[in-house]
C-alpha cells in the first residue's frame, strides 16, 4: 500500500517534470510546423467521424431519456434548452474528451513507446535532432488545440441529434429548435465548458506522450503504455472536470 | 596483452598516434548492484577501427552509449575530438553528435517514414538551407554508398533485416560523421549478409577514412575489420591485441572467442 502510494507520487513527480519541459520547449526554435499541422491531421480530422457518431448518440438519447420527466412535468417546451445546456456543458465535453483519450492518448502511447524500445528515439537523439521537441511538443500541442474543436463539433452534431430525438414523438420546426435553445443559452455557459476542454486537450495528448516516452524496453511495455495512457487519462479528465465545475461554481 | 588493465596503451599496429576517443575508468551500475562498467579505460586512434568483444551483458553497448550521451555513466571521463563529453551541455553535446555516427543493433529506422524520408529527415534537420534538388542528391549518394538505391521509395517494413542494417548505415553516413560507432551491425543476419556488411565496414573506412567502434560477437566481422580488438569482463578491459595475438592468447577464456 505504502509502495504504491510511493510509486504514485512518484510518476506524477515525473509527469510534472516531464509537462515543465513542454513549456521550456513550445517556445523554443526551431519549430515543428509540418509535424503539428500532420498531428493536427491525425488527431483533429481523422477523430471526426467517431466524434460525430458519438456526439449525434449523446443529443438523441439525452433527448428520449429525457422528455418522459418533462411530459409528466408539462415542461416539454424545455427539452432543447435542457439537451443543449447539458451537452454544452457537460455531457459533450467529458465524453468527447473520454473518447479521445482512448483513441488518441493510447495511440500515442503505442506510437511513442514502440518508437522507444526500437531506440528510434535513442536513433533521433544520437542524430543530434531532439526528440521531446519533434514528437512531444507537436502531440501536446495538436491535442490542445484539436481536442476543443472537436467538442464543439460533438456540440453541434450533438444539437442535431437532440433534434431528431424531439421529432421522433412530435414535430418542431428546426428553426424554432434553435432559437428555443439559443434563448436558453448564455455566454457563461460556454466559456467554462470551453476553458476545461484546453486542459482536456493537453493532459490527454500529454499523458499520451509520457507513458510512451518511458515505455521501458520489451515490446510488452508498449502495450503496458497505450493501456497505462487512456487509464490515467480517463482519470484526469474526471479529476479536471471536478475541479472546473467547482472553480465554475465559486465565480459564476 | 594486458590483464584486468586501468589505462590502454595506443595500439601497437597504428600507424599514427592522435586519439580521438579516450575514456578513463568509466562506470556505470543499474539499480542497487548491477555493476556493468568497473572501471572501462581505452583509447581510440584517429582512422583506426577498434573492436570490442565480450560476453552479452558485459557492458560493450553501455560503453558506446556512454560516449554518444545516451546513458550517463556514474564515474569515469569521456574524451572525444579533446571534449569531455560529460561535461558539456545538450547544444554543445549536438555540436559532437553531428560528428558521431551510430548504427544500432535494429537499424532503428523511423517506421512511419519511407527510406527516402529516414534519410532526409536527419538532413533536413541539420541543413536547413539546402534544396530539395540537394537534398534528393545527398540521399541518392548516401544509397548508393550502401548499394541500396533501389530501395528509396520502400517503407522499413518492406526491407529485410540486412537491408535495414543498409539503410541505417547509410542514414548515419548522410551527416559524413568522423567517428561511427556500430552496435552489433551482424547481428541476426545469415552468414553472406553478415559479410557484406562486414565488408561496407571497410569500405566506408577506406573511402571516409572513417574512425570506428565495432561492438560484434561475430568472429569474422572482427576479423574482416579491427585494426584492434579489446575484450571485456567482469565490466573492466582484460585482454587487448590484433585478432592473430588474442587468437593465440594464453588465456583460455579469450581464446574461446575465436574458437
Amino acid at each position: 500500500m505504502i509502495l504504491t502510494l510511493k510509486n504514485t507520487f512518484a510518476e506524477i513527480g515525473n509527469a510534472t517534470v516531464f509537462a515543465k519541459q513542454f513549456f521550456k520547449e513550445v517556445f523554443v526554435p526551431p519549430y515543428e510546423t509540418k509535424e503539428f499541422l500532420k498531428q493536427c491531421y491525425v488527431i483533429g480530422y481523422k477523430s471526426l467521424p467517431l466524434v460525430a457518431i458519438t456526439g449525434f448518440i449523446m443529443g438523441l438519447v439525452l433527448t428520449l431519456q429525457s422528455r418522459p420527466t418533462l411530459v409528466k412535468f408539462g415542461a416539454e417546451s424545455w427539452l432543447p434548452g435542457m439537451v443543449a445546456l447539458s451537452l454544452i456543458r457537460e455531457i459533450a465535453p467529458v465524453i468527447t474528451a473520454l473518447i479521445c483519450a482512448g483513441k488518441i492518448s493510447s495511440g500515442i502511447g503505442a506510437e511513442l513507446g514502440s518508437m522507444k524500445v526500437t531506440e528510434q528515439i535513442d536513433a533521433m537523439e544520437v542524430s543530434a535532432i531532439n526528440p521531446y521537441n519533434y514528437l512531444v511538443v507537436t502531440r501536446i500541442l495538436a491535442c490542445t488545440l484539436m481536442v476543443p474543436i472537436l467538442v464543439f463539433f460533438a456540440d453541434a452534431v450533438g444539437i442535431i441529434g437532440g433534434y431528431v430525438g424531439i421529432n421522433i414523438h412530435g414535430d418542431v420546426n428546426f428553426y424554432r429548435y434553435l432559437t428555443q435553445i439559443l434563448q436558453s443559452l448564455e455566454f457563461l455557459d460556454i466559456i467554462p465548458a470551453t476553458v476545461k476542454t484546453f486542459f482536456f486537450g493537453f493532459f490527454i495528448g500529454m499523458i499520451g506522450c509520457y507513458k510512451g516516452f518511458n515505455a521501458s524496453n520489451g515490446t510488452e511495455s508498449v502495450g503496458k503504455a497505450a493501456n497505462s495512457a487512456v487509464v490515467t487519462a480517463s482519470l484526469t479528465i474526471f479529476i479536471i472536470d471536478m475541479v472546473a465545475v467547482q472553480i465554475t461554481d465559486l465565480f459564476f | 596483452m594486458i590483464k584486468e588493465k586501468e589505462n590502454t596503451e595506443p595500439a601497437k599496429k597504428s600507424k599514427k598516434q592522435d586519439p580521438i576517443i579516450v575514456i578513463k575508468d568509466l562506470h556505470k551500475t543499474f539499480g542497487k548492484d548491477n555493476k556493468v562498467l568497473q572501471g572501462v579505460s581505452l583509447t581510440v586512434n584517429k582512422g583506426e577501427d577498434l573492436v570490442i568483444l565480450g560476453r552479452s551483458g558485459s557492458g560493450k553497448s553501455v560503453t558506446i552509449k556512454c560516449i554518444v550521451g545516451l546513458i550517463e555513466p556514474d564515474k569515469g571521463e569521456i574524451k572525444v575530438f579533446d571534449e569531455n563529453v560529460l561535461n558539456l551541455s545538450k547544444p554543445e553535446l549536438n555540436v559532437i553528435r553531428v560528428r558521431i555516427g551510430f548504427l544500432f543493433q535494429s537499424g532503428a529506422l523511423y517506421d512511419s517514414m519511407s527510406v527516402r524520408e529516414n534519410l532526409a529527415f536527419t538532413l533536413k534537420k541539420h541543413k536547413r538551407d539546402l534544396t530539395p534538388e540537394e537534398v534528393e542528391s545527398e540521399v541518392m549518394e548516401a544509397l548508393d554508398n550502401v548499394g541500396l538505391s533501389d530501395a528509396i521509395d520502400k517503407m522499413p517494413s518492406e526491407l529485410s533485416g540486412g537491408m535495414q542494417k543498409r539503410i541505417g548505415l547509410a542514414r548515419t553516413l548522410i551527416l559524413k560523421p568522423e567517428i561511427i560507432l556500430y552496435d552489433e551491425p551482424t547481428t541476426g543476419l545469415d552468414t553472406i549478409t553478415s559479410r557484406e556488411i562486414s565488408e561496407l565496414i571497410l569500405d566506408i573506412k577506406h573511402k571516409r577514412k572513417t574512425t570506428s567502434i565495432i561492438i560484434t560477437h561475430d568472429m569474422a566481422c572482427a576479423k574482416l575489420t579491427a585494426d584492434r580488438i579489446m575484450v571485456l569482463k567482469d565490466g573492466v578491459i582484460h585482454a587487448e591485441g590484433t585478432y592473430e595475438e588474442l587468437e593465440k592468447d594464453e588465456d583460455e577464456w579469450v581464446r574461446s572467442f575465436f574458437q
